[in-house]
């Protein structure tokens, strides 16, 4: 039986007014709660607080971590802590702000350009920060600074350890660079990591590693007076003052070898381009260079705004990481691994022979695809000669027969078209063209539709189809390996240096690509030991006391006209084609596999297979380069 | 004896000319006086933090204009229209705080104003009054104490516009707005069964709620237990404000004297740590004063609830009243480091437009709701 319930006011009432008793009881408790913390505060601990602030005010000054140390894969120091004398400045002591900047510049201790972006810089930190704004001070500065001391209120000269790259521009566009930090740095980052640390990484290694380099930030709370100097008290009172002592950033030890990186830069002799060296064994990246490189210690010092444009107005763009970030047509480089396609898609077979007769039409056209080479006529060719005299007749007629989706299939197993997750930041994915591709890149209707041309100069690496170093040299390590591919990789471990914990990163292998015929993987790696001894890349080879097995490639700048003659000479330096040279060696037990590129090099027999050559000879012989 | 009071004739007796004109325009003269008090003491001290800046104490200044003259306003409202309105702010305020969050999710982060044109204002502001107006509306025409069923549908009311904020993320705003619809809860009568259910459930809660709230919320409470732990994030804000308050001492500093303030080692002076401000400048006498002050007025504001003449207007009159309460209790409690750090303003005194005229609106409904009683006779 249920109750019905009527609203009784007097009832009502009366529980309100109990309820008020109850709340007035429970704010009254609550007051005396809060009288009583301000008692504790204000009375009992009065002194303590009094101590902490008036005439002494207990500020928090930080210490900064120091930075992990960059060892390379010998165990050599790549990138270091150094002493530096660095100036900063305090916005809270330096009075008129814009007075003591403009002094900076008179006593030539601060660039005109930079007093904008030092000036944001201070005023964006906290008060009473100290903010680094000219690092690692040569002698001269020290003594500028010295005479002019008293006339800059608030910029002190402080000893901090400052970052420095012992071997500079060697390896630079690898293990990247620190830098001030900028007020656009601090907006993605957390400012509280960073307090008291003037640097971040701003590229390269230095960058994807920022996390484990940079540590944990200690601090100290420091007695400062009114005018937020330090301060002493007098014997015997206890101010209680906390500390925590910073804790260092973690060392890492890289996958280069930085005397071969060093062997593969003189090798380059001035000219552009870039090398890529992997163990196919396990993905270590012992050579990752990109030509010409820059003094990542510039960047580390604070580097000056007029340096600064000198280095991204230079015409050869020494930041431009090649490497990374440079897309090139691979050219013939890709000639082995279009023969396995044909094999493994059992359109062709080794023995197959084509006539080179100097040019391939397809059926039903006149337009003729050519030998680039004066008198490029190469007769009956079968596999092995094809890929060892670089026949581009003989690959027109594979990639027409293949067609273009089963290359792009072949060719996307082997990592073309995506990035190959090497562990820095900004790598490109090059293209690996398909009718598919090409529906989602123009927008035109009679542009989308794949036309057979475009399949046949794909066959020779050229065309919409484009690649970087480190796609090339994944690919080639993965033909040393006999299809087990991995992922390159610049980091091997990271060290804690305080414990010497070591944090060993296993070698990433990546999904084993299985041939229905585990043969053809000698049959193209000897197709590719003839270039070296009887082929386009034989005089770079001659003398090895080792067996390489490679492919030259030139990569088309701009097009040879139907009727033209390429005179390689004739042509402006800018637009003469990019050299290219894949190689690994020894070629029966791979220890290395290399892929260069030299711009405008002409071709890779001449300009870029010699400095696979020196990488080789430096590695498997530790001979110096001839 | 409370229908005594009511009754007139006294009152009739004790009228004088100023009562009169008080009586006239609905407005509570010992409440009014405090409202004054507490004000005036706050634009004192905010002289003392606003330092340089002295625009601020004069937008501050014009906001109070504002304020009394909101409260002036909706003192005439009768309380069957501020009953009836009840709905359709709270149906209003939630339209806007949903129309907030979709837009904040094209905008990123956290988006709490609304933008008009010509004013910008924040929905959850509304529903610091909307949310117990429902709940009195929803309750006041139930039998009390609430039976069951009406609890969960107060408890639903109550939820989805804290939700809303919570989301934003605005979490003090969200608890002070869950509290107010509470406090009407509580003060209908609810058996104190729920109420020690409720607080059990909620203490269970703890470890969810643990889970769902933003990284930096966890920081906040995780500073309270050990401000050290984070000295020079989060921790800082209570550092240096408990070095404020405590090196005021019993007399303070004296006005514009303090050391910690004037010299920004104090962050949010002017705003949310105005409390230690008073602390440091005007010692344990000052924060005294101001604890009187807001006593006096949550005491009266009770009083008048007590004298309400239905359940609607004692049940909002007694929320509006506690939640004043409770916004100086969580703002000193955090200033003094009783509490986390949740951006609430300190009542009356911080720098801040719509907080203040939101409080004066709330004091402009509770003379409104009070005056009523009077056309019972």
């Amino acid at each position: 039986m249920r109750r019905v319930r009527i609203k009784d006011e007097a009832l009502e009432q009366r529980m309100f007014f109990q309820r008020v008793l109850l709340a007035s009881a429970v704010v009254a408790l609550i007051a005396i709660a809060l009288l009583s913390r301000a008692f504790w505060l204000q009375v009992v601990q009065h002194a303590h607080y009094v101590e902490l602030s008036q005439g002494n005010r207990a500020r928090i000054e930080p210490l900064p971590p120091n930075r992990g140390v960059i060892y390379d894969r010998a165990g050599r120091v790549i990138a270091e802590n150094t002493p530096a004398y660095q100036l900063e400045l305090t916005r809270e002591q330096a009075g008129d702000l814009d007075e003591t900047l403009s002094r900076l510049v008179r006593f030539g201790l601060l660039e005109p350009g930079e007093v904008g972006r030092v000036r944001q810089l201070v005023n964006s930190r906290r008060t009473f920060e100290a903010v680094p704004f000219l690092l690692q001070l040569d002698d001269e500065e020290v003594a500028r600074y010295a005479v002019h001391r008293h006339e800059l209120n608030g910029v002190l000269l402080e000893t901090r350890m400052a970052r420095h790259y012992p071997y500079g521009r060697v390896g630079a566009h690898a293990l990247g660079y620190v830098g001030t930090i900028s007020e656009q740095d601090l907006s993605r980052v957390d400012r509280e990591r960073y307090f008291g640390t003037g640097v971040i990484g701003k590229t390269g290694i230095e960058s994807a590693y920022e996390g484990d380099l940079l540590g944990t930030g200690g601090y100290r709370e420091v007695l400062v007076n009114a005018e937020g100097r330090p301060a002493r008290l007098a014997e015997g009172s206890d101010p209680q003052l906390k500390t925590r002592e910073p804790q260092a950033g973690r060392d890492l030890r890289m996958t280069i070898d930085i005397e071969l990186q060093r062997v593969a830069e003189e090798a380059f002799a001035g000219r552009r381009g870039g090398v890529v060296a992997i163990d196919p064994s396990n993905g270590d990246v012992l050579v990752f260079a990109s030509m010409p490189s820059f003094d990542p210690n510039g960047f580390a010092r604070g580097i000056s705004r007029s340096d600064y444009i000198a280095l991204t107005e230079n015409p050869d763009q020494p930041l431009f990481n090649r490497v990374l970030r440079g897309t090139y047509p691979p050219g013939s480089t890709i000639k082995p691994l279009m023969a396995l396609a044909g094999l493994e898609n059992g359109v062709i077979r080794p023995e197959d022979v084509t006539n080179c007769g100097g040019s391939y039409s397809l059926p039903g056209s006149r337009h003729r695809y050519r030998e680039p080479r004066r008198g490029g006529t190469h007769g009956p060719v079968d596999m092995r000669r094809a890929v060892m005299k670089s026949c581009d007749v003989y690959f027109y007629r594979l990639a027409n027969t293949l067609g273009i989706d089963r290359i792009h299939d072949s060719m996307a197993r082997m990592g073309f078209g995506e990035p190959t997750g090497i562990d820095i930041a900004g790598e490109r994915g090059g293209i690996m063209p398909s009718p598919a591709w090409k529906k989602t890149v123009f927008k035109a209707r009679e542009q989308q539709v794949w036309f057979p041309g475009e399949t046949v100069i794909v066959g020779i690496g050229q065309g919409y189809w484009t690649a970087t170093l480190l796609q090339l040299a994944k690919a080639t390590a993965l033909l040393a390996m006999r299809g087990q591919p991995y992922q390159p990789r610049l980091v091997r471990a990271l060290v804690d240096p305080e414990t010497g914990a070591v944090e060993e990163k296993k070698p990433r292998p990546l999904p084993r690509i299985e041939l229905k015929d585990p043969a053809n993987w000698e049959i193209i790696v000897d197709a590719m030991v003839a270039v070296t001894t009887g082929g386009t890349a034989a005089a770079a080879a001659r003398g090895a006391s080792y067996s390489i097995a490679g492919k030259t490639g030139t990569a088309q700048v701009f097009s040879v006209g139907q009727t033209e003659k390429y005179n390689e000479k004739e042509v402006a330096e800018r637009l003469r084609d990019h050299a290219l040279f894949v190689a690994f060696a020894p070629a029966e037990s791979p220890k290395l596999a290399v892929a260069v590129l030299v711009e405008n090099g002409g071709f890779g027999s001449s300009a870029a297979a010699p400095i696979a050559r020196a990488i080789f000879d430096a590695y498997l012989v530790g001979a110096p380069p001839p | 004896m409370i229908y005594g009071e009511i009754g007139g004739s006294r009152t009739k007796r004790t009228v004088t000319g100023m009562a009169r004109v008080l009586r006239a325009l609905h407005l509570d003269g010992m409440l009014l006086s405090g409202l004054v008090a507490v004000t005036l003491f706050g634009l004192f001290v905010l002289w003392s933090a606003a330092g340089d800046n002295t625009s601020l104490w004069f937008s501050q200044v014009a906001r109070v204009g504002i304020g009394f003259s909101l409260l002036a306003l909706l003192s005439l409202v009768p309380d069957r229209f501020l009953r009836m309105l009840s709905p359709v702010a709270y149906l209003l305020g939630l339209v806007l705080l949903v129309i907030v969050a979709l837009a904040g999710d094209i905008g990123k982060g956290a988006q709490r104003w609304l933008d008009l044109g010509v004013i910008r204002f924040q929905p959850s502001e509304i529903m610091k009054l909307a949310v117990p107006m429902m709940c009195a509306w929803y309750l006041h025409q139930r039998p009390l104490p609430p039976a069951l069923r009406d609890v969960g549908a107060v408890l639903l009311i109550i939820l989805l516009p804290v939700a809303l904020i919570a989301e934003q993320p605005d979490l003090g705003t969200a608890l002070l707005v869950a509290a107010s619809g509470l406090i009407v809860l509580v003060m209908s009568g609810l058996s104190p069964v729920y109420i020690f259910g409720g607080v059990a459930i909620l203490g269970a809660a703890v470890p969810v709620g643990w889970h769902f709230m933003h990284e930096y919320q966890r920081q906040r409470v995780l500073t309270l237990l050990d401000p050290q732990s984070d000295a020079l994030g989060a921790g800082y804000h209570i550092i240096q404000s408990q070095i404020a308050i405590g090196s005021g001492g019993v007399f303070g500093k004296g006005w514009m004297n303090g050391t910690q303030a004037q010299l920004e080692f104090l962050p949010e002076r002017s705003t949310d740590f105005i409390f230690a401000v008073i602390g440091e400048e005007l010692g344990l006498l000052g924060l005294i004063a101001l604890l009187v002050g807001y006593l006096f007025i949550v005491g009266r504001g009770m009083a008048m609830a007590l004298q309400c003449r239905d359940a609607f207007s004692r049940l909002l009159a007694g929320s509006i009243a506690l939640t004043f309460f409770v916004y100086a209790f969580v703002n000193a409690g955090m200033v003094m480091g009783l509490l986390p750090v949740v951006g609430v303003p300190l009542p009356l005194v911080s720098y801040g437009g719509t907080s203040f005229v939101t409080l004066m609106a709330g004091f402009g409904i509770l003379m409104a709701l009070h005056s009523s009683r009077k056309l019972v006779k």
